[in-house]
């Protein structure tokens, strides 16, 4: 299998180059990331994420030929070869396909990605129907892989001050929670030409969540309910 | 090394995206009039359009739909330039020409649809 | 060259749910606590936990703490302490509720609380029949929890070191633990985190194995440290099989399938649990199952081309259940296997995944370890929780969900015990006059070996090695060979060679470094397994094929140095009620 592969290691490198790779593989690789695990079995300089290898942490987030995914679930079967990887647009290279992440995360943490609710909690649980608790589905499942926002113009142009698909759909998922409490506070905080705002429906997020979930509808579902409340 | 700060908040957001959604109507709303009042005239010529626009019911729409649309031009030129421009003081001064100009294109508005 | 030092009260090595149980506790109490993790703390591997968390809440039909204490007893096939049992489910719906309120957005049921379902091994009344005791999130619980414990934990202020690799203990001249050197991965640097208290909470190391249900980054660093400070390891023999890994890939399929109704089929169609666990049949525990299976593959039943796998069937359920109780299993099932179980069944074979053994612990975290005739003397300073620590609560055999009430009901019952302890001797001691040295001789040795074998080349022959002599069923001369062969392998592991140098995210530092932790796990594992000399949940041997109470009923401890091994008699008597006596076990 041929791969073309991003390198940059600043200890080294003046500068980021694409290094071609040819690797065979055994039948059991099915998925990229066993291919780029084969890679680094003949070249261990090759730096890249990874844990969980069944998409659920998050860890291996890349730019596959030319689109945003998870190495671990993305089938060497259906990619063109040679397979072009890149680190997510969008953030700063640490090295070859190593972001720095900060500014990801400094935005999801800006949202107060935390249940609020001041009321003394009961003994037992507190209550919630399965409607209710149905609201939730489409945004809790999100694994913070960072696909989306790096995906999306209005944050590369202001990562600083835009929230991202990600923080936004993290900021519904509370808004949406029957058991939180903190709705006017989590809308004031986003009622901001930025923070929210720079969303212009491009929907690219929408596009590469490998988890199936879609930003888009949940920043959507903000605006309105901010309306909601104006009018 | 300190991170910067960002200073966040400025509770305008909903208003201006509002106003994209209301001008953005107005508009198609608009369009839609103007073609329905072309379709009935008789003949097209540059007399009849000229004439169309001597009416008050005519007037009026046409300043609120170009009003409507100097205002959504106001926020998606300002959006662009709060993406492109990162300088504070070049991006103040680059709203305050556009703001100019859009007051200056109302004014002129005005003038040509009340002298014709 | 020295490394800096930095000072905490209280230091935890690892973010994944034990972890950040722990880290609230302490950070709640406004200590100040470094924690450290070498990944962003919702990739650690509890995020793969789809099933459930064990808690006798009782709400889909009667159940109790003394139920749910009977069948983890049992579970254990009698070698879990019964102290450290009763203490976790008795605290079970307390830190569940706990969970709920921090956010969890677990299922709920028509009356609006937790919904819970059926798991192998949780029984009614001391046996009867199945009972729904697991509480769900679909069946992505683990991601749920590790995400709600984060969130708590940052607005706890928890001050998280992502991306930093614990790497030795420091201990004083007394043997009391006193810190951990630590490397930041971007930068290379290593830092010694001098502390009051330190907590390990690393996780497994299942990937020991060639076959595994774990995360590449669950690699036992926590039981590596703890083994290479003079720290004994308890029970390493006992790895669990999880009856349903994806053939060929791993990944796994939760236990809840079969708790909502999904079974096992060998080639001829046959529901052969019937005949293995007549009461409980496809939720008899996971060892159960998993022999159940490797015996139908054995005798010629399995199916595939070449007989490799059983079937696991769902499709009855309706896809309406499916994408409602287990929409990632559905979406697992066909990236991995190809299928939709909407419409056919899921190959699948006994994968290895969890592991029981682990750091001795007491009930409160505390590290225990035999000294001067007491065998359980508190090494101070340290505690370990989660998967990397031995309470034992689940002894031969762990029943499914019970690992994720583990890590939070001791993750909870640590983080007070470290409280305590600081509050009764809040000085810091000195940190011995060679701290840091060992770290700076193995990070040189690696850096300037030559002529060394690739890590990828070693680690390759460790976990064939595992696979091939410490399965599901474990023979006399494999063992002994497999001891062998793994010695000489763990001598190999001191003289690898890394190509790469760079100070920068040097992943193939951090894969040398993991791999001398996983070769103390796997050394542990064979030396173990040889020497125990009976079947006792998921340790089976063909030469002793029963269980030998009266020899025994006792937890292994083996020592690094010279592979020594000793003894600890299971604890059986519970805290408040009568001890449950070892019976044959029949599901
Ligand atoms: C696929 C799968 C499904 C499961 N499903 C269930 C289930 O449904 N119910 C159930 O009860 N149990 C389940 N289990 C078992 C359970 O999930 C695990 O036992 C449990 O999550 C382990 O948690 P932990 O906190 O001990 O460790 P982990 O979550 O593995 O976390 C380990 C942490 O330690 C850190 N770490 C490790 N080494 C170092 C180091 N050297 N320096 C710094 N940090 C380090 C890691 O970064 C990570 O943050 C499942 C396990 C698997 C593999
Ligand atoms: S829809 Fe919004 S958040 Fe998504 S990519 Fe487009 S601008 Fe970004
Ligand atoms: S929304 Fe999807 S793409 Fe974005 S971080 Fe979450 S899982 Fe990743
Ligand atoms: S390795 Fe965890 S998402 Fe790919």
């Amino acid at each position: 299998m041929r791969l073309s592969i991003y390198r940059y290691d600043p200890d080294k490198d003046a500068k980021p180059y694409m290094r071609e790779y040819d690797v065979p593989l055994e039948p059991t690789d099915q998925m990229l990331l066993d291919a780029l695990v084969r890679v680094k079995t003949l070249d261990d300089s090759i730096a890249f994420r990874r844990s969980c290898r069944e998409g659920v942490c998050g860890s291996d987030a890349m730019n596959i030929n030319g689109k945003n995914g998870l190495a671990c679930i993305t089938k060497i079967a259906d990619l063109k070869e040679p397979v072009v990887l890149r680190p997510l647009p969008g953030l700063p290279v640490i090295r070859d396909l190593i972001v720095d992440m900060t500014q990801f995360f400094k935005q999801y943490h800006s949202i107060k990605p935390y249940l609020i609710n001041e009321t003394p909690p009961p003994e037992g649980e507190r209550l919630q129907t399965p409607e209710e608790r149905e609201e939730l589905n489409g945004l809790y499942e999100c694994i913070l892989c960072a696909c989306c926002s790096t995906s999306c113009p209005s944050f590369w142009w202001n990562p600083d001050k835009f929230v991202g698909p990600a923080g936004l759909l993290q900021a519904y998922r509370f808004i949406a929670d029957s058991r939180d409490q903190a709705t006017s506070e989590r809308l004031d905080d986003l009622e901001d030409p930025y923070r929210l705002f720079r969303c212009h429906s491009i929907m690219n997020c929408v596009d590469v969540c490998p988890k199936g979930l879609n930003p888009t509808r949940a920043i959507g579902k903000i605006k309105e309910i901010m309306l909601k409340r104006t009018v | 090394m300190v991170a910067k700060r960002i200073v966040v908040g400025a509770h305008y957001g909903l208003r201006d995206w509002m106003m994209q959604r209301v001008t953005g109507a107005i508009v198609a709303v608009y369009t839609v009039f103007l073609l329905a009042v072309l379709v009935m005239q008789p003949t097209l010529d540059f007399i009849t359009w000229r004439s169309v626009f001597t009416h008050t019911w005519m007037r009026v729409p046409t300043f609120v739909c170009l009003l409507a649309i100097y205002f959504h031009a106001w926020v998606g030129v300002r959006d662009v330039l709060m993406d492109y421009v990162k300088h504070t003081t070049l991006r103040l001064c680059l709203m305050v020409i556009v703001v100019v100009a859009l007051v200056a294109y109302t004014v002129w508005t005005v003038q040509i649809l009340w002298s014709l | 060259m020295a490394f800096a030092v930095r000072k905490f009260d209280a230091v935890i090595v690892g973010a994944g749910g034990s972890g950040m149980r722990a880290a609230l506790q302490l950070a709640e109490a406004d200590l100040k606590v470094a924690v450290l993790s070498k990944v962003f703390p919702t990739r650690s591997h509890t995020v793969a936990a789809q099933g459930g968390v064990a808690a006798s809440l009782g709400n889909n039909g009667e159940d109790n703490w003394h139920w749910h204490m009977f069948d983890t007893v049992k579970g254990s096939d009698y070698l879990g302490d019964q102290d450290a049992i009763e203490f976790m489910c008795r605290k079970a719906n307390e830190v569940v509720y706990e969970l709920e309120h921090y956010g969890m957005p677990f299922d709920r049921t028509p009356e609006g609380r937790i919904y819970q379902r059926p798991f192998g091994g949780q029984t009614r009344n001391y046996g009867e029949g199945p009972v729904a005791r697991s509480c769900a999130a679909a069946d992505r619980t683990g991601h749920a929890m590790l995400h709600a414990l984060y969130q708590r934990n940052v607005r706890a202020r928890a001050h998280f070191f992502v991306e930093w690799m614990a790497l030795d203990l420091i201990r004083n001249a007394e043997g009391d633990v006193v810190g951990v050197t630590a490397m930041e991965m971007e930068t290379g640097e290593v830092v010694i985190f001098h502390a009051k208290a330190v907590l390990f909470a690393t996780g497994g190391a299942g990937r020991i194995f060639s076959a595994s249900t774990n995360a590449f980054i669950n690699t036992g660093d926590g039981l590596g440290i703890t083994a290479r400070a003079g720290i004994p390891l308890e029970d390493m023999e006992f790895w669990q099989f999880h009856p349903t890994g994806v053939a060929g890939a791993g990944v796994l399929i939760t236990e809840g399938v079969r708790g909502e109704g999904g079974y096992l089929l060998n080639k001829n169609g046959e529901r052969f649990m019937e005949r293995y666990a007549p009461t409980v049949k496809d939720l008899a525990s996971r060892d159960v199952v998993s022999r159940a299976m490797a015996t139908e593959i054995k005798e010629g039943r399995g199916a595939g081309k070449d007989g490799e796998y059983i079937l696991l069937k769902l499709d009855h359920l309706g896809a309406d259940v499916i994408n409602k109780r287990l929409p990632g299993i559905r979406e697992i099932a066909l990236k991995f296997a190809n299928v939709d179980c909407a419409k056919d069944p899921i190959p699948v074979v006994p994968t290895v995944h969890y592991q029981m053994g682990g750091i001795p612990t007491n009930y409160h975290g505390q590290v225990v370890v035999p000294k001067d005739g007491n065998m359980e003397t508190i090494v101070p300073g340290l505690y370990a929780v989660g998967e990397c620590a031995c309470v034992s609560v689940h002894g031969a055999n762990r029943l499914g969900t019970n690992s994720l009430l583990d890590l939070l009901v001791f993750g909870k019952s640590a983080g007070e015990q470290v409280i305590r302890d600081l509050n009764a001797d809040p000085g810091l001691k000195d940190l011995p006059p060679d701290a840091g040295e060992f770290t700076r001789a193995r990070l040189a040795r690696l850096d300037d070996q030559t002529n060394g074998e690739s890590v990828s080349q070693v680690g390759a022959d460790m976990r064939r090695t595992l696979q091939l002599h410490c399965g599901v069923f474990r023979f006399p001369d494999l063992l002994v060979e497999g001891v062998a062969k793994i010695k000489e392998i763990a001598a190999r592991a001191v003289h690898t060679e890394i190509k790469d140098k760079s100070k920068v995210f040097n992943t193939a530092r951090i894969e040398a470094l993991e791999l001398e932790n996983l070769i103390e796990v796997a050394r542990s594992t064979m030396v173990c397994a040889e020497a125990r000399k009976e079947s006792r949940g998921a340790h089976d041997r063909s030469d002793f094929p029963d269980r030998d109470d009266k020899n025994w009923m006792r937890h292994s401890l083996w020592y690094k140095e010279g592979d020594r091994l000793e003894y600890r008699p299971v604890k059986l008597k519970p805290l408040t009620v009568a001890p449950f006596e070892p019976k044959a076990r029949v599901y």
